[in-house]
């Protein structure tokens, strides 16, 4: 049975060292698929006007048309150039709680993601999505650093 | 796009220049429109709010009850049973995580509710406690638990029948359901309701969702800081409003649409400090409240006054039955439109059951109102229209007094969230405007922009002038609405019955499932 990992992006060149590291580890399990995500940051507990949620679903397209084709697919592409079997998938939510929902749904190994030591003051209180990950996880995280 | 947005610049410059000009003229040609519309609209405002033959009863108000009173039967008390899974819905139990990034139930639901809260709440209940007594409050309760069923009918139809265009943009509202509606049950008349809708949506954008919106945010702000020129007040609410829905400079709505809600939580919380730090008065306020509600308790016109302000004044405020909801909870994403009925309940519960329940208890537990220690019956002003208060106040001022004689500093911020809730009513009604407008004249880009600056001009003169006649006939367009809209969902409310059946054995069944 194929072994998927989960690598988590977030569009930064962190996310470089992520893809880097799982390369190395499907290269060493053989047979692995590496499932790239990408999660737009969104609540549906957000307040907006009639006209932004009238034009909804169109930005939502727009939004994952434009994630899957600067982010994922560049590094799916990367993958597949090294022989790699990989795949891609963009998604709306609050990262850590997505990341998590799509490992448990693609019964993946381990969910990797890189430690992205930019913060601000959100990041300072409420914690960021690396370390909301690795707190409610429900698989093994791999921080890269 | 860009060369649109410059001619919409252009033309609100030429708006702004000549409102600049007309507030210098003010004097005589405030006069000269007042008297001109006057003659040209008073019969139909009349009309709208002719009262029943030997009461002061305004029929409209009536035609709202009764509508609510046959929805609330029809759908056997929709708002008592379905309450609990509404909260379901709005906290994102049954929405499926692969439709997460479209619009969520409480999105919708806060969008509308960004509509209905304002002015309504803090004001109208004053004037309808100023005039009705406490008692008013039990009909105002009322009105808005039976309104919960037009809203659940209404918007269940504005979802089913909304347009979904192949960009992915929605457009949905009585308009629409009225036309397609009618159609697909074979009646005559279906485009011509909906294109009468549309106008009196219009004229009620421009007036009660624009000009009253942009005036009594003058009010508020002069008050404050002193009087000044209205159209500095309209200029600067233009040109805010102009970008955001035409410049789509999305900061302002942003930073908008997180402070109203939270000015709405400030507001209600200190309502509820007020309250309890008289915790002792609460059972006698309800027994004011109770006591009103059938005697009158001295009250101009008895019991009977009473109930006439209650009713009106929550029809004002929670829009049941007039069709703008259904305009803002079209939006949604679900594959189940009575869903979104469901959830559109709560907004008259939020907005006349609670909110404005909480301003009427201020008001009373303040003592605010002055009542003859011997009988126990309010005392009347001079003219014997309505309740003395302390320092002769009515309206917003009453409100703010009564805040005031708790928390000192509280009038300042009740003057920002009338400000706000007033900024906040005009972008939510500028759209409905909008979706009525392009119902008339086609989806397109000129026709939105057209719209929007014509908008953003009535901005300025609601806040230049005190268009009395104009006022009165943009109120009486938005209850035009309301006879519109309901004799349309006297016509279609059995598919919304055929669709609550379905649902509710689909439910049982385990067939529509949880997700969370």
């Amino acid at each position: 049975m194929s072994t998927t990992l989960v690598v988590g992006l977030d569009g930064e060149g962190s996310g470089d060292r992520a893809l880097a590291y799982s390369s190395g580890l499907s290269s060493l399990i053989g047979d692995a698929e590496i499932l790239v995500v990408y999660v737009i940051e969104w609540s549906p507990f957000s307040f907006q006007t009639a006209e932004e949620n009238a034009q909804r679903h169109k930005r939502r397209e727009e939004e994952i048309s434009m994630a899957m084709e600067r982010v994922v697919a560049p590094a799916v592409a990367k993958l597949s150039a090294n022989n790699l079997k990989a795949s891609g998938i963009v998604k709306h939510g609050d990262v850590a709680t997505t990341l998590n929902l799509v490992a448990v749904e693609h019964n993946a190994a381990q969910i990797i993601v890189s430690r992205n030591s930019e913060g601000g003051f959100a990041k300072r209180v409420f914690g960021s999505a690396t370390s909301n990950l690795v707190m409610t996880a429900s698989v093994p995280v791999t921080v890269v650093a | 796009m860009k060369n649109l947005y410059r001619l919409g610049l252009a033309g609100l410059a030429l708006a702004l220049a000549s409102g600049s000009a007309f507030a210098q003229e003010a004097e005589s040609l405030d006069a000269k429109v007042n008297a001109m519309f006057k003659s040209f609209t008073e019969p139909f405002v009349t009309f709208i709010f002719a009262p029943l033959p030997g009461t002061e009863f305004p029929w409209i108000v009536l035609w709202l009850v009764v509508a609510a009173t046959i929805f609330t039967f029809y759908f056997a008390f929709v708002q008592l049973r379905w309450f609990g899974h509404a909260v379901s819905l709005v906290k994102g139990d049954y929405s499926d995580p692969n439709d997460a990034g479209e619009v969520s139930h409480f999105q919708a639901l806060t969008t509308a509710l960004s509509g209905t809260v304002g002015l309504g709440n803090i004001a109208g209940v004053a004037v309808a406690i100023g005039i009705g007594g406490p008692g008013a409050t039990f009909w105002m309760i009322l009105a808005g638990l039976l309104g919960m069923a037009s809203k659940f009918t209404e918007c269940t139809l504005g979802v089913k029948y909304r347009n979904e265009y192949p960009d992915g943009t929605v457009s949905g509202g009585p308009m629409y359901y009225i036309s397609k509606g009618f159609k697909e049950r074979g009646l005559p008349g279906g485009r011509f309701l909906a294109i009468l809708f549309s106008i009196f949506c219009i004229l009620g954008a421009l007036g009660g969702g624009n000009m009253f919106q942009a005036n009594q945010a003058h009010a508020q702000i002069s008050g404050i800081v002193g009087d000044y020129p209205g159209w500095i007040t309209g200029v600067v609410f233009a040109v805010v409003v102009f970008s955001v829905i035409v410049g789509g400079v999305k900061s302002i709505a942003k930073v908008t649409e997180k402070i109203v809600p939270f000015m709405g939580l400030m507001y209600v919380g200190a309502a509820l400090i007020i309250i309890g730090l008289n915790y002792d008065q609460i059972g006698w306020a309800f027994g004011q409240i109770f006591e009103g509600a059938f005697t009158g308790l001295g009250v101009a016109g008895g019991f009977v006054g009473a109930l006439i302000q209650g009713f009106k004044r929550a029809a004002f405020s929670n829009e049941a039955g007039v069709g703008s909801a259904a305009i803002a909870h079209s939006a949604v994403k679900t594959k189940e439109p009575i869903t979104e009925g469901f959830v559109s309940l709560l907004e008259p519960l939020i907005d006349t059951v609670v909110i404005c329940t909480m301003t009427a208890l201020v008001i009373i537990i303040t003592n605010q109102l002055i009542a003859d220690p011997e009988t126990g019956l309010y005392v009347l002003n001079e003219a014997g229209t309505a309740i003395s208060t302390v320092g002769d106040t009515s309206g917003v001022a009453l409100t703010s007094a009564a805040f005031g004689s708790a928390i000192s500093w509280f009038p300042y911020v009740l003057a920002l969230a009338v400000v706000l809730f007033a900024f906040s009513t005009m972008i939510s009604w500028s759209y409905y405007g909008l979706k009525a407008w392009t119902y008339l004249f086609g989806e397109g880009k000129i026709a939105e922009i057209t719209f929007k600056v014509i908008f953003c001009i009535f901005i300025v003169i609601g806040a230049a002038a005190s268009l009395g006649p104009v006022i009165d006939f943009s109120d009486a367009a938005i209850f035009a609405m309301a006879v519109v809209n309901i004799t349309g969902l006297y016509f279609l409310m059995s598919i919304v019955r055929t669709e609550l059946s379905s649902y509710s054995k689909r439910l049982a069944s385990g067939e529509i499932k949880k997700f969370a």
